[in-house]
């Protein structure tokens, strides 16, 4: 087991310097740089910009050096805890991240605890009643959460909302708390209107997830060892939690490491479309205006997530079944 | 729906369908593929998606005849109006057949907002096979039949409702599913292109080439998706004819996919090559390219139509999703993702709740090739159940 980590751990180090690399590239592939888009929106906008204030500009954020210059030089930085900074904000990366991260963190927890609250006990009672008016709802309601694009649930779901109390979601703070430093009564603030994010975010998560549980379970209700333990007098409850659950929640540890990337990364466009003040939209807005430290940190954090959570799904996998544990060994 | 999560793994269940109700010698002899439709046919609601999609690709093909309008076609003064009602009786409560009224534009002194009431004054026919703006039939014969339109000088007919530009969007929705429905394809043959290809090297071969392989996708799909997504659509110049920006957009959305159909073949292609026909076929001297085309292939062939046919509607989402954030297709070309652009804004959707109808087409065209993917996995192996 331990030789396993080992070795995981030390194919992990060239990944993630590949995966900085990419990220960087990434955010240098559209033409132009963050300046020339500036200087667009400032000629869009009727201003004239004097040549040598770009040549200062591009000085300053160091853009006039070649691209593997500004590579090594954000690199450096981040061993250093410095992951340069956003143009855009005009502030310290770190900053930038860490302002959205409570929000995006609280948000990203609450729907998966909603995620799993919601789809485990359905899934195992739709497998077991299987073809029940109840299946057959949640089938469609799974269906559905698969099929709708996560944006047009937003939409739906807060244009419905809309409709039924004339409200509208369009924030994560009420207008007093928007540009107000973190406190008490923001936070109570925040609570009582984020619920409508998280059960939207979550709703996805659900159909997905609810499908393969009930898929695996299926499989496994089949097989002759529920026979042979039903046979033998067990419980029909404990029966079903003690064996087929426990293997049917196997893929969902499988995939428990994509999870964290996803902590920061969910709700991209849910984000957008309800305007949450979340990491993924900033992520988005970033790539786009080609703020590239902003995106490229941010990038950067999301692959290093995902190599570090298929490490942890790998190991929970290893621990949970023998069978994976002893394959690994010969 | 009774088929639709069967095992595909599991041990047999003896009562199961081909030998009860196909009986007779016949289910011996079928082909693979017999006995694949024997067993997708029984699946209703496959069969049903079958339709569903049929008549939409087919409408996507014949969108002008359809439409009512040109998809850029603009009614100035009749911008942003709900959708037309279409009456059978007048305000007398006599029937008139099919028919609408005129609209009244009024503004609201109050709150400046524009409102439309229906003028009841003159009843306007809806005609079918009316004649409408001219078009080209699939770019090749020039028409001007419409299947329903007004009278030329009657009011435009809105079904869906109109823009903010005045265009009327159900015409609009039918020609945006034709870059829709088709994004899949072009995306879909070159997941697939690299997937077998490189998945099928690495199975076979194994050894340093299947690990030097399986790194590289382990390393694709360590590269978070949404980002890579955003960054190469980004890349895609806004002026590229719509052609070019939907063979970049098609190739960006396969960039992704690929490496879980190559994980797939190679799993597949490892635990064939040890089973005993192959050591058979090996043994009385069959070549390697016989045995992959002859006997590996065939065997999970199935599995790939299975993974292509769920691979389509992610790629519609895809394109619906790049193209809502404005980094897809570009307008004046239509998308379904470019139509519900327009109801980005929660404030927009609260007045235009008719925006959001090209939504409902994106919703239905998933579900039905999700359908039809349950469908497939159940007819792909149909030795299992026997």
């Amino acid at each position: 087991m331990i030789s396993f980590i080992a070795r995981r751990l030390v194919i992990m180090i060239p990944l993630l310097a590949l995966l900085s690399i990419v990220s960087f590239t990434i955010i240098q592939l559209p033409p132009g740089d963050y300046l020339t888009t500036y200087i667009q929106q400032l000629e869009a906008g009727g201003q004239v910009v004097d040549e040598a204030e770009i040549t200062r500009l591009r000085a300053q954020y160091g853009l006039d050096q070649s691209v593997y210059v500004q590579y090594l030089k954000w690199m450096g930085g981040i061993f250093r805890g410095d992951f340069g900074r956003s143009f855009h904000w005009q502030a310290p990366v770190m900053d930038v991240i860490m302002d959205r991260l409570p929000v995006t963190l609280i948000l990203s927890f609450s729907s998966l605890v909603v995620v799993y609250v919601v789809a485990v006990p359905i899934a195992i009672l739709s497998a077991v009643y299987q073809y029940s008016v109840f299946d057959y709802f949640a089938t469609l309601f799974g269906f559905i959460g698969l099929a709708a694009p996560d944006f047009l649930l937003a939409l739906v779901i807060s244009w419905l909302f809309y409709l039924l109390t004339g409200a509208m979601v369009t924030s994560l703070f009420s207008l007093p708390f928007r540009d107000a430093p973190w406190s008490l009564a923001k936070f109570v603030d925040m609570i009582s209107n984020v619920w409508l994010p998280i059960i939207i975010i979550g709703m996805a998560g659900t159909a997905g997830l609810m499908r393969t549980l009930r898929a695996t379970l299926l499989d496994e209700l089949g097989r002759a060892y529920v026979t042979t333990a039903r046979a033998k007098g067990l419980s029909e409850s404990r029966l079903l939690l003690k064996y087929p659950v426990r293997i049917a929640l196997n893929p969902i540890f499988s995939t428990i490491g994509w999870l964290l990337p996803a902590l920061i990364n969910g709700g991209v466009l849910v984000g957008i479309v309800l305007n949450l003040q979340i990491i993924g939209p900033a992520l988005m807005q970033a790539t786009l205006s080609q703020d590239m430290y902003l995106a490229g940190s941010i990038i950067l954090i999301l692959s290093v997530l995902t190599v570090v959570g298929t490490l942890i799904s790998d190991i929970l996998l290893a621990w949970l079944d023998p069978r994976i544990r002893y394959g690994e060994a010969n | 729906m009774e088929t639709t999560e069967t095992p595909t793994s599991g041990p047999a269940k003896p009562e199961s369908s081909i030998l009860t109700e196909e009986t007779g010698e016949h289910v011996y002899t079928a082909s693979q593929w017999q006995l694949m439709w024997w067993q997708f046919r029984k699946h209703k609601a496959a069969m049903i998606a079958v339709v569903v999609l049929g008549v939409m690709y087919f409408l996507a093909l014949m969108a002008e005849p359809f439409a009512v309008y040109g998809p850029t076609q603009r009614f100035p003064r009749l911008e942003s109006t709900a959708p037309t009602r279409i009456r059978f009786f007048d305000e007398t409560g006599q029937f008139r057949g099919p028919f609408i009224y005129g609209l009244e534009r009024s503004i609201d002194p109050e709150t400046i907002r524009v409102t439309f009431v229906e003028d009841m004054s003159k009843i306007y026919p809806i005609r079918f096979f009316a004649e409408g703006t001219p078009y080209k039939l699939l770019g090749l014969f020039p028409m001007n039949l419409r299947l329903v339109g007004t009278d030329p000088d009657g009011p435009p007919i809105f079904l869906f409702g109109s823009d903010r530009l005045g265009r009327d969007l159900y015409s609009r929705t039918l020609y945006g599913s034709r870059i829709s429905l088709f994004i899949g394809f072009g995306g879909v043959f070159l997941t697939f292109f690299f997937g077998i290809t490189l998945g099928g090297i690495a199975g076979y071969l194994g050894g340093t080439v299947d690990e030097v392989i399986m790194r590289i996708i382990d390393f694709m799909v360590s590269i978070p998706q949404i980002p890579l997504w955003m960054g190469l659509a980004a890349a895609v110049p806004r002026d590229w004819p719509v052609i070019r920006t939907y063979f970049a957009i098609t190739i960006i959305l396969s960039i992704v996919g690929w490496g879980g159909l190559a994980r797939a073949v190679r799993g597949k292609l490892l635990s064939l090559r040890e089973e005993d026909y192959v050591m058979a076929a090996r043994v009385y001297g069959a070549r390697p390219r016989r045995l992959i085309f002859k006997y590996l292939l065939p065997n999970f062939m199935s599995y790939l139509l299975v993974s292509v046919t769920i691979s389509i509607p992610f790629m519609i989402l895809g394109e619906t999703a790049l193209s809502f954030l404005g980094l897809g297709i570009q307008p004046p070309a239509v998308s379904w993702g470019t139509l519900l652009r327009d109801a980005q804004q929660l404030t927009v959707v609260a007045q235009r709740p008719w925006q959001m109808i090209p939504g409902a087409f994106v919703v239905v065209a998933v579900l039905m090739f999700n359908f039809i993917g349950d469908g497939l996995r159940d007819a792909a192996d149909p030795y299992a159940r026997i």
